[in-house]
């Protein structure tokens, strides 16, 4: 019949309103097994694009006859061969433009909240691989925290809102993903701001992100106050914005807590992992929205697609702020560690400056999802 | 590595370094090698996935600069 294209916000949107659809992922099977587009009320099927060279009849009643059907491949090519077979088949499908490529460096911007002076916080939803960015706004200036490399989506953002913006952050120093907090600096003359503790190997200069510190963005009085916060890397410091919003970073999710090994020490920040979520956090107001830097399961997306939870939620629900036992607690953040994610030693050295891959290098070595957690 | 045939197959992008793989395999006898040269980085996991399923072998397999190089031997 026919053949669309559906965009990555398209899918965004879709996964976001809980619609029921039909994805045929055509990559090969350890790649789906890996790393897929997910949602609630999607079914999936996994046939590779090299098996179906010969034509698409062995596969046509797996399909669904009452649902809509997208074709997903990494880069889009295969699923368009794909999807130009099931055409010639009678079936009308889409296919996702860009693939998982696409889906990959997708943000949806989501309002994640208000501001006592009449500012704005959004939160910056990547949505196929977990990764959450802000945006802090108020009297026509703007903050980032933990930008993704996809720049250019935070500064249209800004031009469109006709915001400066005068401070970048990043709450560590990423494993799982290219930070775009330094281009975003150099771009715009913004302040960026690092931990001095996971930036002793960068190569560029930052200003130093240390507990005490405030920082203003507008006019009036907003002050981000750092929180040191290590567990998850030694110098991982957290936020408070607006004394109603603690931006945690890697450190605590809303259904799982921050892993202690990326940067190679699992052993010895065991201990500093526990004192923050159970003695510092614990001292904070119970109020307080937590807006992590990462989720890690779609059922963690609130229903207009933001990822939030009170503080006081959290010490009730999240299991890893629940164990009591310390060598309990041991076992869960070491004991049983999600495989570390791609090209994450490769991803440390570009976020310190120490190599430069160009875009699409950039682009294969963030390929699969975040795996920052445990749970 | 000796191949019967060789097949460039640089600068192509998905689906076509195995679309073309494929159909150089057809013009092979069983047991014969073809040689491919592929810029796609893609064609690493996908020609040994695409391969197995074929029921065909993956010899050997080399990086070169930005040419990957592999050598199936039809089954």
């Amino acid at each position: 019949m026919s053949v669309h294209v559906m965009t990555a916000k398209e899918v965004a949107r879709k996964v976001i309103q809980k619609e029921s659809f039909f994805i045929l992922d055509v990559r090969n099977e350890d790649a789906f097994q890996d790393w897929k587009v997910e949602g609630d009320n999607i079914q999936h099927l996994n046939v590779p694009y090299f098996d179906l060279l010969d034509g698409v009849e062995e596969i046509l009643p797996q399909l669904p006859q009452d649902k809509e059907i997208v074709v997903v491949c990494a880069k889009e090519g295969s699923s368009i061969m794909v999807a130009d077979m099931l055409s010639e088949a009678g079936l009308t499908v889409s296919y996702l433009q860009g693939g998982m490529k696409a889906w990959s460096e997708y943000l949806e911007p989501v309002k994640a909240g208000d501001l006592k002076d009449g500012g704005e916080l959004y939160q910056f939803v990547r949505i196929g691989k977990g990764c959450l960015s802000y945006m802090v706004v108020s009297n026509g200036e703007a903050a980032i925290i933990d930008a993704t490399r996809m720049t250019d989506v935070y500064l249209d953002f800004a031009r469109e809102k006709g915001l400066k913006i005068t401070h970048v952050f990043d709450t560590h120093l990423h494993a799982d993903h290219i930070s775009g907090g330094r281009a975003i600096a150099e771009t715009t003359g913004a302040v960026y701001w690092l931990p001095p503790k996971d930036a002793e190997e960068v190569t560029f200069s930052y200003e130093p992100l240390e507990e005490g510190k405030g920082v203003t963005i507008g006019r009036t009085t907003l002050a981000i106050q750092p929180l040191y916060s290590p567990g998850h890397t030694v110098g991982s410091t957290s936020f408070i914005v607006d004394d109603a919003y603690l931006l945690s970073g890697d450190i605590l999710f809303i259904d799982s807590i921050g892993r202690p090994d990326l940067a190679g020490l699992a052993q010895d920040w065991i201990g500093d992992l526990r004192e923050t979520l159970y003695k510092r956090f614990k001292e904070l107001s119970n109020d307080l929205i937590v807006l992590p830097a990462h989720f890690m399961i779609i059922e963690e997306l609130n229903e207009d697609g933001s990822v939030s939870e009170k503080l006081g939620t959290l010490f009730e629900k999240n299991h890893g702020l629940n164990i009591e036992d310390e060598v309990e607690f041991r076992e869960l953040v070491t004991g049983n560690l999600p495989p570390q994610p791609n090209a994450y030693q490769e991803i440390r050295q570009t976020n310190m400056g120490k190599i430069a891959p160009d875009e699409e290098q950039q682009r294969e070595m963030e390929i699969g999802p975040n795996r920052c957690a445990v749970r | 590595m000796k191949a019967n045939k060789v097949l460039d197959a640089k600068g192509l992008a998905c689906p076509m370094p195995i679309v073309k793989t494929k159909k150089a395999m057809n013009e092979l006898e069983s047991g014969q090698v073809l040689e491919i040269h592929a810029t796609d980085k893609g064609a690493k996991a996908d020609l040994a996935a695409w391969t197995k399923s074929g029921g065909h072998e993956l010899l050997d397999q080399a990086e070169e600069g930005n040419v990957l190089k592999f050598w199936i031997k039809k089954g």
